[in-house]
């Protein structure tokens, strides 16, 4: 197959040949004499690896199921996500992690690399078989609790520790329990007028800072999951000028938004779709956030994509599920915060969003740069276009967007995995 | 006006005091020996309550039968979430019963906005969550107005578990409309983190704000709050907080006492300062009715 007219990273147009799933030639003016595909000038990505999905298979297939969210997932231009382990039942053994790896083969839409779980049914108390996971046909490597926090010190430090051995890495949900007993959004100006319980800053913060100093101690890597605040991103910063092996994830609506949408919104104040866990905090964060990820001290943008169904979100705040879909949207949603705004160009987009988390994923069929030999895993954007956001139009299941209405700039127009199409003229292939 | 009254902020000043003066007119009807108006009459205004809560159910529907509505009282305990049918779908039932206004309590805050989104009458909020209480708030204004004349420039002290109350919230936003100065008294740890953004002052100290004070007004302290380290005990905070003899004294002659009920005798107020004639308190039910009246009145156009 032969890609013409496209810009690799945003550079001159050029010409990828595709044979037998990995990319032949690079150069304008190729020819083949089999399928072309006319890029029109868009722009070359290496296919978007996720490296916090929500599939919610098994357990919860009303919200989403692998086959969905994986093309959700091409939709958005990913080739990868990795798929969160609370799950119904939940990811924390071979089985589960091989049933979801195994669902992920037959969809076809994207590679799915479940996550296991740090503890048994995520309930924080006792180690789940890591090893048996990492060794499994879906060799897991990345292991989180996600939605739920490794609070207790001395179960996170043995966590780290283990996983050193099959070179896993620990994904932390900052979030001390008892500092956010009962929260519900983000502990301030907004949450004091609208009496919402706050959820303070520092309870994220103090988890980061705790096992930053953990991860230095035993020498390990430690992922710290959809960071939210200002204060999180110092901490963090401050670990790496250490040295120590600590990356970090942000999500692209903690880039875009903030508290202020629980008090006004088009829809309202108290509108659950703007419920999610971390929650949206406020313009200094966002700020933060945005600078942090320019200058790689947050190395990743994750979406977090969480589906739930309508009846989970239409209640009153305090009832409804905490969460975003975000796969369609996670690439338009970065150009408008980082690439428009002059922080990031098409190669940092590419780093954060491809090569860096496969690399902390450890993924290693993806997130390489297109290049000769490299697998042809690509995505194909059009940044001048602009979309309107019709959650009817996503392949994903669920509805639950924050961006119903909002004009947001580019495309995806097709994505390949390792040379097939899974999206082509914006349509699932 | 508003169709909806959720807030307090909702109200400008021009529509806070039309309900007041309005109230002021239909408490002439409540000293009558027949109390009903015609007002309403073919109306349907059905109280939604999610939370226990006799005492404001009995006033709105005091209120809304005098003005000779129809009064359906939907009593629906607990969350609607765990009776298995959810807000939503109970709003859709209201909406087909034909429901001209609906009278919301409710233990989430926000939850009359919700509601408003799926019916077509009014929203009244009659309590939700940690958030608002707009007609206490309105009660309490009367209550003042009755006893001091105007509230321009008149010195209100709240005093208590300011964090978790929605007597609070609304009261400092339409005192703050009405032009009174309002300074919030609390231990610190039942102050929200951003009280310095809202429109009034903040003091740790009541002994120092009492003498300076027209009104005092003694909030609830929840039982749950005790084991939840927000103070060390019962006796530490009345002792720190509660309004008792001696903090009584130190009050300016004309001042009053106010409490939105239903109080902790002994706790955040002692026995004989509720029961002085300083006290507002048994007024403020009466008043809660004549006010409840009024926003009814207003917000479904009735006439008088």
């Amino acid at each position: 197959m032969l890609i013409r007219n496209v810009r690799v990273l945003g550079g001159e147009p050029t010409d990828i040949l595709i044979e037998d799933g990995v990319i032949t030639a690079l150069g304008p003016g190729l020819e083949t004499t089999g399928e072309v595909v006319d890029g029109q000038g868009a722009i070359a990505l290496p296919g978007l690896v996720d490296l916090h999905t929500h599939l919610r298979e098994p357990g919860r297939e009303d919200a989403e199921t692998v086959r969905t969210g994986t093309q959700s997932a091409a939709r958005g231009g990913y080739t990868a996500v990795h798929a969160m382990a609370n799950t119904m039942p939940v990811a924390d053994t071979a089985g589960v992690v091989e049933q979801v790896w195994r669902l992920g083969q037959e969809s076809g839409y994207c590679d799915v690399q479940p996550v296991g779980a740090v503890t048994v049914g995520l309930e924080g108390r006792q180690l789940a078989e890591l090893g048996a996971m990492a060794d499994s046909a879906a060799r897991v490597r990345v292991f989180s609790d996600d939605g739920k926090c490794v609070d207790d010190a001395v179960l996170m430090r043995r966590a780290l520790e283990y996983v050193k051995a099959f070179d896993g890495v620990v994904a932390q949900h900052a979030q001390e329990p008892k500092l956010t007993a009962g929260a519900q959004m983000n502990e301030g100006v907004v949450s004091g007028r609208l009496g919402l319980a706050g959820w303070p800053a520092v309870a994220e913060e103090a988890i980061i800072a705790r096992d930053c100093l953990l991860a230095a101690h035993v020498g390990s890597r430690l992922h710290v999951c959809h960071v939210s605040t200002a204060g999180s991103v110092e901490i963090i910063r401050w670990a790496k000028s250490k040295g120590w092996n600590v990356t970090a994830e942000v999500t692209p609506h903690h880039l875009l938004l903030t508290d202020e949408l629980v008090e006004e919104s088009p829809n309202g104040p108290y509108n659950p779709i703007y419920k999610v866990n971390p929650p949206l905090r406020t313009h200094e964060d966002v700020a933060a956030l945005r600078e942090a990820l320019a200058d790689g001290t947050i190395d990743v943008v994750a979406t977090d994509h969480a589906p739930h169904p309508v009846e989970d979100k239409e209640t009153e705040w305090a009832a409804a599920a905490m969460g975003m879909i975000g796969l369609e949207t996670a690439l338009s949603v970065v150009q408008e915060a980082m690439v428009d705004t002059g922080l990031l160009d098409w190669a940092g987009v590419a780093e954060r969003m491809s090569a860096a988390p496969a690399r902390i994923g450890r993924l290693s069929g993806h997130g390489r740069p297109l290049e000769v030999g490299a697998p042809a895993n690509i995505v194909l954007y059009d940044p001048t276009a602009r979309t309107e956001i019709h959650p009817a139009q996503f392949a994903s299941k669920s509805r639950n967007t924050p961006y119903e209405g909002l004009s947001l700039p580019g495309k995806v127009v097709a994505t390949f995995l390792r040379g097939k199409p899974t999206v082509l003229e914006g349509k699932l292939a | 006006m508003n169709k909806h009254l959720i807030s307090a902020a909702d109200l400008t000043k021009d529509d806070a005091l039309l309900i007041l003066d309005t109230a002021e007119e239909l408490a002439r009807v409540s000293e009558r020996s027949i109390k009903k108006l015609p007002t309403l009459r073919g109306r349907t205004v059905v109280n939604l309550f999610f939370e226990d809560s006799t005492r404001t159910r009995i006033s709105f529907e005091a209120a809304a039968k005098r003005l000779s509505a129809d009064v359906i009282n939907f009593s629906a305990k607990g969350s609607s979430v765990s009776k298995g049918e959810s807000l939503k779908d109970t709003a859709l039932t209201l909406e087909a019963m034909g429901a001209d206004a609906v009278v919301i309590r409710h233990g989430a805050s926000g939850a009359p906005h919700r509601l408003a989104n799926w019916v077509r009458g009014s929203v009244v909020n009659a309590g939700d969550g940690t958030h608002e209480h707009p007609t206490q708030a309105l009660l309490d204004a009367f209550s003042m107005r009755r006893r001091l004349g105007s509230l321009e420039g008149r010195k209100v002290t709240i005093v208590g578990d300011v964090l978790h109350s929605r007597v609070a919230r609304s009261n400092v936003l339409l005192l703050s409309t009405l032009g009174a100065d309002v300074t919030l008294v609390a231990p610190p740890t039942l102050l929200p983190v951003s009280v310095d953004t809202w429109p009034c002052a903040v003091s740790y100290d009541l002994d120092a704000v009492l003498p300076k004070s027209d009104v005092v007004m003694m909030l609830r302290v929840q039982k749950e709050r005790m084991n939840a380290a927000y103070f060390p005990s019962e006796r530490e905070y009345s002792r720190r907080y509660g309004l008792d003899r001696e903090r009584f004294a130190k009050l300016p002659e004309e001042a009053i006492v106010m409490h939105p009920g239903p109080m902790n005798r002994g706790m955040e107020i002692a026995a004989e300062v509720a029961d002085s004639p300083r006290s507002t308190i048994v007024e403020q039910v009466a008043n809660g009715v004549t006010t409840r009246m009024a926003v009814l009145y207003l917000l479904l156009g009735g006439e008088i």
